[in-house]
């Protein structure tokens, strides 16, 4: 018994040395954001003099625009990304698995040889093409390729929703079919109910993913008024000759808040999603 | 685990490959559903024509041109690939440091995610808060916020450099020197080696646990049963988490956008930095086409390369246990 108990604490020991190890700069960064310019060199975790200037200062530090207006343009684009994304993929993941069609094997397996392609092939012509639209400085370049279940894990998602799918028992679909239900009532009523769970999972990612896709937003959003959340961050640093760390730390770490938040209150689905299908991030 | 990515990724799982094959040869095979198969995967397919295939071709035909986005593309040739392979050292200088990076962040990162996802992998009291605080960095990994925590505590004033000063080790400004700039961006990587780990967390728990206790009994050690226990046994799950990092670490772009901006002296000039620089920077999108399709080749190639790779080195457990 004796050996047990010394044996478990060596690895809460271990456990802890490398759990503090991971999460002392995100501590450091939460406390470095209360304190003032002197202080910001120090590796304490408590600051001498706390101050929420910095959220104040920060919040405003963009000439002409608060970090408001970024929150509601990054919202809005996120919003109109995830509902599309929500509707166009389920569809396609019921296509695939509860459909027969011919090719279905080879769309498929394009579906999933889209996953890794590098977007760097496609970056160019489509920006040529957004371009030719009229749709550079808009949210159209996201929003309309998610609602046709593509852009930012598109493909991915897809898949994880196909996986889920094919797990509901098809004697669900057999007796809703003989009783004359349609196949987009079969979708709608029976598979889309029981979806729930794999929808939150793949909303989780939609928002995590679109919400740091800088490169995106960083070629396809010009004008300051439109701009997202990280691009204004980014301007904050480029544009002041000494950075002002303070007003940084701060509204950076306002800016993973969302992400942080959905972190807590569903961590159950995004180790789940990461576990089904493991793909990025 | 290994046998479920397997099946994951050939096809549905009433349709075995074969059998698809095959059925396509037997002439008047019915569709149950043809048009409405069709109707339902409709958005996808539109999106894949128009913003994946059609871009890839044209993509293609830019590269062989000169493309300013102003006027209209000019046939140039071979002249974009001619220059980047011949004239352009900064292209050479940028594939360098991507490849560096690649092949040192890379196994690094999956070696601490498997060895911390092995010490994870234990029923302890209160593990849970050790899975949150250690997974905690991984989820806000390549936004902008964790780019600008980074610049600061690794330059010349970052905390780091003062708790260096304590054990008496003069800090320099790791970022703004050429010979470690790119040593800071890989640790970030491994910093944030979360996402891997919760895969081969879930790996773990499909390998049985009366292995472990069978070779106990027999009396190996802890480090034996990790090497012929669990490394083959996690072989599958290893090279799926080998080919995703791989793929997305030679893609890495906002961290060394945000921190470094390439330097300095170009010393974490990676290769999608240089392609966006080209491309939205001086406009010469046929040149940044060219690049694309050598970076996809690349790409291509070291993907290739691990999987052939694999067949030395990752087990099936199907084989019955034999392959060995």
């Amino acid at each position: 018994m004796n050996r047990l108990t010394w044996k478990s604490l060596r690895r809460h020991g271990l456990l802890l040395v490398l759990s503090l190890f991971m999460i002392y700069p995100v501590v450091w960064w939460i406390s470095a954001s209360f304190k003032s310019n002197e202080e910001m060199s120090s590796p304490g975790l408590i600051p001498i003099k706390a101050t929420i200037n910095n959220f104040i200062e920060g919040w405003h530090a963009v000439p002409g625009f608060s970090f408001t207006h970024f929150y509601a343009n990054t919202f809005l684009l996120i919003a109109g990304v995830l509902f599309t994304t929500l509707i166009s993929c389920s569809l396609v993941a019921f296509g695939f698995s509860r459909l027969d069609f011919p090719l279905r094997s080879f769309w498929f397996s394009i579906v999933l040889m889209t996953v890794m392609l590098p977007n760097q092939i496609t970056l160019v012509p489509q920006y040529a093409m957004f371009n030719d639209f009229g749709w550079v400085n808009t949210y159209l370049p996201f929003i309309v390729p998610h609602s046709m279940a593509g852009g930012i894990g598109g493909a991915f998602f897809i898949f994880l929703l196909v996986q889920f799918i094919r797990g509901i028992p098809s004697e669900l679909d057999e007796a809703a079919k003989i009783d004359g239900c349609s196949w987009f009532g079969i979708y709608f009523r029976i598979i889309m109910p029981l979806l729930k769970a794999p929808l939150v999972t793949v909303a989780i990612y939609c928002f995590l993913w679109n919400w740091d896709d800088f490169l995106g937003h960083l070629i396809y959003i010009n004008d300051v008024d439109k701009y997202t959340v990280g691009l204004a961050l980014r301007m904050m640093i480029d544009t002041s000759s000494t950075a002002p760390w303070g007003q940084l730390f701060a509204m950076s770490l306002v800016s993973v808040l969302p992400a942080v938040l959905i972190f807590f209150f569903a961590q159950r689905h995004i180790v789940e999603g990461v576990a089904t299908s493991g793909l990025k991030g | 685990m290994g046998k479920q990515i397997n099946s994951a990724y050939s096809l549905p799982a009433d349709h075995p490959p074969d059998a698809a094959g095959s059925r396509k040869l037997k002439a008047g095979r019915r569709w149950e559903s043809p048009l409405a198969g069709y109707l339902f995967i409709s958005p996808w397919l539109l999106g894949f024509f128009l913003f994946t295939f059609w871009p890839m071709i044209q993509s293609a035909y830019f590269s062989f041109t000169e493309y300013s986005l102003l006027e209209a593309p000019k046939w140039i040739g071979l002249d974009n690939f001619n220059k980047i392979l011949n004239e352009d050292r900064l292209f050479y200088k940028s594939l360098g440091v991507t490849l560096w990076f690649v092949f040192i962040s890379v196994p690094l990162k999956l070696m601490t995610a498997l060895l911390v996802a092995v010490l994870l992998n234990r029923k302890l009291r209160g593990m849970h808060i050790y899975r949150t605080l250690i997974y905690f960095p991984s989820l806000v990994g390549t936004s902008v916020a964790i780019a600008i925590l980074w610049s600061n505590m690794l330059g010349t004033d970052g905390f780091v450099n003062k708790l260096l000063s304590y054990a008496g080790i003069e800090g320099k400004s790791w970022i703004g020197s050429p010979d470690t700039a790119l040593g800071t961006l890989i640790l970030l990587a491994m910093w944030q080696f979360g996402a891997s780990m919760v895969i081969f967390l879930a790996g773990l728990k499909q390998i049985s646990g009366e292995l472990y206790e069978a070779a106990s009994v027999d009396g190996a050690s802890r480090i034996r049963q990790f090497r012929t226990i669990t490394i083959p046994l996690l072989s599958p799950v290893i090279l799926f988490n080998l080919v995703l990092q791989t793929i997305a670490a030679f893609q890495m772009f906002t961290q060394a956008f945000v921190i470094t901006k390439g330097g300095p002296i170009n010393s974490t000039y990676m290769f999608a930095l240089y392609l966006y620089e080209k491309a939205f920077g001086r406009l010469e999108m046929g040149y940044a086409s060219a690049m694309a399709w050598i970076l996809l080749l690349i790409i291509g190639a070291v993907t290739a390369l691990i999987f052939f790779s694999s067949r030395y080195w990752v087990f099936y457990a199907t084989d019955g246990g034999k392959s060995k």
